[in-house]
C-alpha cells in the first residue's frame, strides 16, 4: 500500500491583544496556496494557546503575527510553553511590527524568520519549504 | 517515536504521543496502520458522534456548545474537524479553532483539524481511525465534525455511532437536497440558529421528510438548537446519549454493533480496492491509450472502464501467480 504524501502542516497564531489579523490571513492563504495545511487559531491567544494548539495539530511550522509591540514579551513565553511540552522540533517564523532592533533578540530565542511589512509572500513559502521539519 | 511509543503514550495520556500518531494514521503510514491495529481491541468505550450539514450550518459552533455542555457532565471530548482540501493547490486552512478558542486550555479536551486531501476515499478511513485513537486514548465522546456534502463525508457521518445533522432555517432547497443521503444517516436533526424566522417551517419540512422514510425501530429526534447562545444544547445532549443507550442497550446493541461493523469494514475495503486498483492501472500504463480512444470518441467510456479492470485483474492473477 503507498503511503500519501504529507502536506506541511503550519499554525498561524496571533498572541496577545492586537486585532488586526489582515498580515496573518494573507500569509494563511498563501500558504495555502502554496499547498500546505494551514491551521488559523484567531486573534487573542495567549502562549499556552498557542503551544497546545501546535501540539494539538502536529505542525511543523509555527509563524506568530504580532502588531502591538509586545513581542519581546510574548514570543519569548511561546518557546517557553513550546518546550515545556516537548515540541522542541518546529520552525518558528514571525511576521508584523517588528522593529529593527529587536530582529536579532528573536532570531536568538529561535525565530529562524522574522518577515515585516512589504515581505513578498513567495519568500515566506519559500522559507517554509526550505526549513520546515521532515516527518518521515 | 517508534511504534510502541506511541501506543503505550496514547494509552498512558500523553498528548504528544496522540498528536503524532494521529498524524500517522492521517497519511496512512505504516507505522499508523500498525498502532491502529494494537489498539483496536482497546477502543469501543467513546460515545462516537459525527456532526454533519452543508457549509455556513454552523457546525463548529454547534460542536464547541456540545463540548462545553459534555464537560459541564464531567466527560472528557475529543474532537476531529474535517475541512476540504482545495481540489486545486491540495492546500486548506482550517479555521475550526477559531469557534473552540476557549477549548484549547482546557486539558480535558484535544482538539484535531484534519484536511480532507481528496485520498481516493480513504477520509472516512482516515477519520475513523482518528477517532478509534482518540477513543484508545480514553475520552469519554468523540466528535466527528464534518461537510455533509459528498459520499466520503457521509461515510465518515455514517461511521459515527450516533450522527447528528445540522439544518437551518430557511434552508428549504438544502433540505430537499438532504434527501439524496444524508437523511438516511442521522439519528438526530438539529435546526441550528432557531433563533432566526423560519425555524418551524424548517422542522416542518424535515418532519415531513421524516414522515417517508424508511425508519427502523429508532425515530429520529428534531430538535432546535441556537449553539451561539447554547440554547437546546443540553437537550441535543440528552438526545444523543439517549440514542447511545439505544445503541448499546440489550435489545439492539449486538445488532448496532454489527451494522457498524459491516459499514467500517466495507467502507475501508473499499478505500484500498480503489488505491491499489488505480495504482495498478496507472502503473501498467493502460489507461493513456484507452482515455485517448475515449477522447476521439473511436471507443465508449463504458467499455473502457471494463478493459481498463481487466488489464488490473490480469495483472493481479499474474502477481499471484508469481508469488
Amino acid at each position: 500500500m503507498t503511503t500519501q504524501a504529507r502536506p506541511i502542516r503550519v499554525l498561524i497564531a496571533k498572541p496577545g491583544l492586537d486585532g488586526h489579523d489582515r498580515g496573518a490571513k494573507v500569509v494563511a492563504r498563501a500558504l495555502r496556496d502554496a499547498g500546505m495545511e494551514v491551521i488559523y487559531t484567531g486573534i487573542r491567544q495567549t502562549p499556552q494557546m498557542i503551544a497546545e494548539a501546535a501540539l494539538q495539530e502536529d505542525v511543523q511550522v509555527v509563524g506568530l503575527s504580532i502588531l502591538s509591540g509586545a513581542h519581546l514579551e510574548l514570543f519569548p513565553r511561546v518557546v517557553q510553553e513550546l518546550k515545556s511540552r516537548g515540541v522542541d522540533d518546529v520552525l518558528l517564523f514571525a511576521g508584523g511590527i517588528i522593529p529593527n532592533d529587536d530582529v536579532d533578540a528573536i532570531r536568538t530565542i529561535g525565530f529562524q524568520g522574522v518577515f515585516g511589512p512589504g515581505t513578498d509572500t513567495n519568500d515566506i513559502i519559500a522559507f517554509v519549504r526550505d526549513n520546515a521539519p521532515n516527518r518521515a | 517515536m517508534d511504534t510502541n511509543a506511541l501506543v503505550e503514550g496514547i494509552l498512558g495520556g500523553n498528548r504528544r504521543a496522540l498528536a503524532r500518531a494521529i498524524s500517522h494514521v492521517e497519511a496512512n503510514t505504516a507505522a499508523g496502520r500498525e498502532v491502529l491495529a494494537r489498539l483496536y481491541a482497546r477502543t469501543g468505550h467513546a460515545q462516537v458522534v459525527g456532526i454533519t450539514g452543508s457549509a455556513g450550518a454552523g457546525k463548529s459552533t454547534l460542536v464547541g456548545a456540545i463540548a462545553r455542555e459534555q464537560r459541564k457532565r464531567g466527560r472528557t471530548v475529543g474532537i476531529v474537524a474535517v475541512d476540504p482540501s482545495s481540489p486545486f493547490s491540495h492546500g486548506a486552512i482550517l479555521g475550526d479553532r477559531i469557534r473552540m478558542q476557549d477549548l484549547t486550555s482546557d486539558d480535558g479536551v484535544f482538539l484535531r483539524s484534519m484536511a480532507s486531501r481528496g485520498n481516493l476515499g480513504g477520509l472516512s478511513e482516515a477519520a475513523t481511525g482518528v477517532a478509534d485513537l482518540l477513543d484508545a486514548a480514553h475520552f469519554d465522546v468523540v466528535l466527528i465534525e464534518t461537510v455533509g456534502a459528498g459520499q466520503d463525508e457521509v461515510e465518515v457521518a455514517n461511521a459515527a455511532g450516533t450522527t447528528v445533522l445540522v439544518a437551518n432555517p430557511g434552508g428549504g432547497d438544502e433540505v430537499q437536497s438532504m434527501k439524496a443521503g444524508l437523511m438516511e444517516v442521522a439519528q438526530i436533526m438539529v435546526v441550528n440558529k432557531a433563533d432566526l424566522a423560519g425555524a418551524d417551517t424548517a422542522m416542518t419540512q424535515l418532519r415531513a421528510l421524516l414522515s417517508i422514510a424508511d425508519l427502523g425501530p429508532w425515530v429520529p429526534p428534531i430538535l432546535k438548537a441556537v449553539a451561539r447562545t447554547a440554547e437546546g444544547v443540553p437537550e441535543l445532549v440528552d438526545a444523543i446519549d439517549k440514542h447511545q443507550e439505544f445503541i448499546r442497550g440489550s435489545e439492539h446493541a449486538h445488532e448496532e454493533r454489527r451494522k457498524h461493523a459491516q459499514r467500517q469494514v466495507i467502507a475501508i475495503a473499499r478505500a484500498i480496492l480503489h488505491r491499489e486498483a488505480l495504482s495498478t492501472a496507472n502503473a501498467s500504463g493502460a489507461i493513456a491509450a484507452l482515455v485517448e480512444e475515449v477522447a476521439e470518441r473511436t471507443r465508449d467510456p463504458r467499455s473502457a472502464a471494463e478493459e481498463l479492470l481487466e488489464t488490473v485483474r490480469r495483472e493481479w492473477a499474474s502477481q499471484g501467480e508469481r508469488e
